[in-house]
């Protein structure tokens, strides 16, 4: 349906209400896995429905319905309109229209190649190449290779004229090899679960690349089998963009999080212990500390035009030298909070009301190399890639464990570490750090894994960053 | 619903070809939604979703799809049998696949289970009603859930339920807070009245002054909640037989160095609760009842029958992920009038919050403390304490260190709805801890 369609079903609706809106969303999702040289996985999933949305009295009401017929969207319209009335009495707060502006616009993710461009035996045999190249030693006991491909289309028109066309094509990938020797196991992905989420096309799947990737990783869980374990104690720390990706997300971007700050999510992940007046005033890390909620950087993982409340997204910093500036939460917690905020009021799908969520949240470059960062450290452990995540429900006290690392001892990078562990508290940390790399150092990840609400939603979101210093840290390493 | 699912079904399979097989299998919700925050509504609506999953085998291939449900027989034949055709002309383009299962017909099964639900125009002001002068966010989920499965076959499950759940916490004007749950399948006004009211209660103890413990062990009791968190965590790396395969499993040490657990920890998948179908995505059955771990022993893991084929296992017709679906573990001898005597001085944690592996070869879990966690002192509650991190190892916890398991085995409802609204939930007891590691 495109948005013509969507009008006629809005113009064909008969409620009494202050506004309505119609939010489409079809979105496919493949994926292709083999695993040890086996299909695991050839699975695409489609799903396809209308949320409706209402303001009566000054609260909304919504019914997410799963078909394009007039007459049951007249019906949903019906009872979100019912249902509005009726919680209007016990509403958290009154909302206009105001908090649904006028938007249109179109927005189409960038890529090179269409889907169409690899056909899926082509991408099928792409993956058994992988998947024997991950096969470097007999130690190798299990081998994964994995292509995910998402195509939304959403489309939103509402009474008060918005009229907004986004597309968005996603690709994901990963390669996984499992090493064991004796009771030692070790797995090493690339660069953590899915975190290779991008908007692009097939061009993600160049042979070459693919082949590269594969050797290294599989090279590096054998590596682990005979690394020390990682050292326990107080010591600096330096995470790689995969890892930071992690330490972005939990510690700056859910407790920033507007709606989080106003108590919504309390009976579910937790509040923040940021409070509505630390904007402007929290100093929530060191002087080169930079967070930027960015929709700019092509290819990023959640890059849009508009939130689904309507609101045009645009980059803004929302922590600078170290100062929080600014929220994570759209018209309707902007209003409610009376803090400044970005287009982040996001829906996981047609079947859930939008909530505040991160989208693109980065650290912004710093001016120090690779080397510098690394020959300023006398003792210390380096760490790439997430597999282990935890933090309190005030997103205060968290421990973050990491796939691979390596020693730094005098200013180099010298043995092989397994099972690297660290444990601390979200500003102490955050002041703690001491040098951002340069934007030569700068990567793009994302995760299609955020999970946050009440439906719950799980939604994708895109984090970049340097390589990033820190001092003095609790570190540890496994059982 | 019923009705068109199998109207659907019957219509793609006569449309099948010489040597392809087909699985269809339905899962669908009608739900009203009420979010609140402050004891009031921040967000409310309703949702009706369904979706027609899709697996086709040919020629030792197999090719999965999935479509919306609309309702409308007409739409959903048509889009049904496009379906049919991508996968058809994808499915010669894919590797051959040695551990298809092929469906078969073990018989047919129909459950469906009429409860009692709160009207939906009364659910905002009956909720809300007990919770007067008190701080309550939480979520409201209410309506029929359905789950369907039909291969080429003949073979065909069907089952639906209503289920109502009021997932809540409460919280005092400093920050401390109370979680509870009411759920069930039929609703009663005074039932529901009398549990907030007794959640109300506990906010009391809450309100007294809390108390600051440093990192260390500590002697422990952790309720029937935190320890469903634990029993929740098997699902993901832990009871899965291709997770021990593929060195992916905190079990691995149990299977590979013979090690066990405590005598005095049992658990087991047991479908006689009849919360949850027991049926899988292939239609077949699991057994009413598959033990575990026995007595600190593993004596089962999850099997399913591609994981059975692959490693030369006998299925036990679990889920295609091999997670719980319907865990329950044994009860012990501690009475709940004993709990705090028992654990003379020590902490006492009603829930843990966003647990994940620390060292997942290693058996190791994270998380934190959360709502209602107290100090004890010679088995009186003293303070509710601050929020700890624990990282522990579950060769501890249910091993040496677990030193007596409640005779009350409680439900913990599943409460979760990213795919949809969840069925079942976990029965667990609590569990006493002789030390139990806390670290930041």
């Amino acid at each position: 349906m495109n948005t013509s369609d969507l009008k006629k079903l809005l113009d064909g609706i008969s409620v009494n209400a202050d506004w309505i809106g119609l939010r489409e969303v079809r979105e496919s999702t493949s994926y292709r896995i083999i695993r040890d040289d086996k299909p695991q996985a050839n699975h695409r999933d489609e799903t396809h429905g209308i949320m409706v949305e209402v303001l009566v009295d000054g609260q909304f009401g919504y019914y997410g319905v799963n078909s394009a017929d007039p007459a049951m969207i007249q019906m949903a319209a019906e009872k979100a309109a019912e249902q509005a009335k009726l919680a209007s009495k016990f509403a958290v707060h009154r909302f206009t229209e105001e908090v649904r502006p006028m938007a249109k616009g179109v927005y189409r993710s960038p890529f090179e190649k269409y889907t169409d461009a690899i056909s899926p035996g082509d991408l099928n045999d792409l993956l058994l190449k992988a998947c024997a190249q991950l096969k470097v030693s007999d130690k190798v006991i299990s081998r994964t290779a994995l292509a995910r491909i998402v195509e939304t289309q959403l489309a939103y028109v509402s009474t008060n004229g918005s009229d907004v066309d986004q597309k968005f094509l996603i690709i994901s990938s990963d390669y996984t090899a499992t090493a064991q020797d004796g009771p030692i196991i070790q797995k090493r992905t690339d660069h953590g679960l899915l975190a290779r989420s991008y908007q692009m096309g097939m061009e993600m799947f160049d042979e070459a690349d693919v082949m590269i990737r594969s050797r290294k990783i599989a090279e590096q869980a054998v590596e682990l089998l005979s690394a020390e374990e990682c050292p326990t104690g107080k010591m600096s720390m330096v995470l790689a963009p995969d890892q930071m990706m992690l330490q972005i997300h939990e510690s700056v971007g859910h407790a920033l999080e507007i709606d989080r700050i106003l108590g919504d999510e309390r009976n579910y992940a937790g509040w923040s212990f940021v409070r509505l007046n630390d904007f402007g005033k929290l100093k929530y890390g060191s002087d080169i500390m930079n967070i930027t909620y960015d929709p700019t950087i092509p290819n990023q993982h959640a890059s849009y035009a508009f939130d689904d409340g309507g609101m045009a997204a645009k980059k803004e910093f929302i922590i600078k030298n170290g100062l929080l500036l600014r929220g994570l939460g759209g018209k309707e917690s902007q209003v409610r909070s009376d803090v400044q905020g970005v287009a982040n009021f996001r829906a996981s799908s047609w079947n859930r009301a939008p909530i505040d969520r991160m989208a693109n949240l980065n650290l912004e470059p710093g001016d120090s190399s690779f080397d510098e960062i690394i020959g300023s450290v006398d003792r210390g452990v380096y760490m790439e890639s997430n597999r282990s995540w935890s933090i309190d429900d005030y997103r205060n006290k968290f421990q973050f464990g990491c796939e691979y690392g390596k020693l730094i001892e005098n200013g180099k990078l010298t043995k092989t570490v397994k099972n690297p562990n660290y444990r601390a508290i979200t500003t102490p940390f955050w002041n703690s750090l001491k040098m951002v790399g340069n934007p030569d150092t700068f990567e793009v990840f994302g995760t299609p894994y955020c999970g946050k609400g009440e439906p719950n939603q799980v939604i994708r979101v895109g984090h970049a960053s340097p390589v990033a210093l820190f001092e003095n840290i609790e570190i540890f390493g496994g059982a | 619903m019923e009705n068109l699912f199998y109207k659907i079904s019957e219509h793609v399979f006569g449309l099948l070809k010489e040597g392809e097989k087909l699985t269809l299998s339905f899962g669908g919700e009608e739900s009203q939604f009420i979010r609140f925050n402050g004891a009031k509504v921040r967000q409310t609506g309703f949702v009706k979703d369904a979706g027609i999953g899709v697996e086709l085998i040919f020629n030792n291939r197999k090719n999965n799809g999935g479509i919306t449900f609309t309702g409308d027989l007409e739409t959903d034949v048509t889009n049904t049998t496009a379906e049919l055709k991508r996968m058809r002309d994808e499915i010669v383009q894919l590797p051959e696949d040695p551990y298809i299962i092929m469906p078969g017909n073990a018989g047919s099964s129909r459950e469906d289970h009429r409860g009692e639900l709160l009207s939906e125009s009364d659910a905002v002001e009956k909720l809300l009603s007990p919770f007067v002068g008190v701080d309550m966010a939480g979520i409201w989920a209410s309506g029929r859930l359905y789950r369907g499965n039909a291969n080429s076959e003949g073979q065909k499950h069907w089952f639906a339920t209503d289920t109502f759940s009021l997932d809540y916490s409460l919280i005092t004007p400093s920050e401390k807070m109370v979680k509870a749950t009411f759920a069930g399948t039929r609703w009663n006004d005074d039932d529901y009245n009398r549990f907030v009211a007794d959640s109300i209660k506990k906010l009391d103890i809450m309100s007294l002054p809390p108390k600051k413990i440093e990192p260390g062990e500590y002697r422990t009791f952790i309720a029937s909640s935190g320890v469903s968190n634990f029993l929740g965590m098997f699902s993901w790396g832990g009871v899965s037989e291709a997770a021990i395969q593929q060195g992916e499993s905190a079990f691995c040490k149990m299977r590979n160095e013979n090690l066990t657990l405590s005598p005095l920890f049992s658990f087991s998948e047991d479908f006689r609760t009849g919360t949850v179908p027991r049926f899988n995505g292939h239609g077949e059955v699991a057994p009413e009842i598959l033990s575990l771990i026995d007595k600190g022993k593993l004596v089962n893991t999850l099997i399913s029958s591609r994981t059975a084929r692959e490693y030369n296992k006998e299925s036990n017709f679990a889920s295609g992920g091999e997670g719980l679906r319907s865990a329950v573990m044994a009860g012990g001898t501690l009475k709940e009038e004993d709990v705090l005597k028992t654990l003379g001085t020590g902490v006492y944690l009603s829930n843990l919050h966003y647990l994940n592996w620390s060292d997942q070869i290693g058996g190791r879990i994270t998380g934190m403390t959360r709502y209602a966690c107290f100090w004890v002192e010679d088995g009186k509650i003293v303070a509710p304490i601050e929020n700890m991190r624990f990282d522990d190892s579950l060769y501890r916890f249910f091993g040496p260190n677990l030193e007596a398991v409640t005779e009350q085995v409680l439900m913990n409802p599943e409460v979760e709805t990213y795919e949809g609204r969840a069925l079942g939930g976990i029965h667990s007891p609590g569990i006493l801890l002789s030390s139990f590691s806390l670290t930041l």
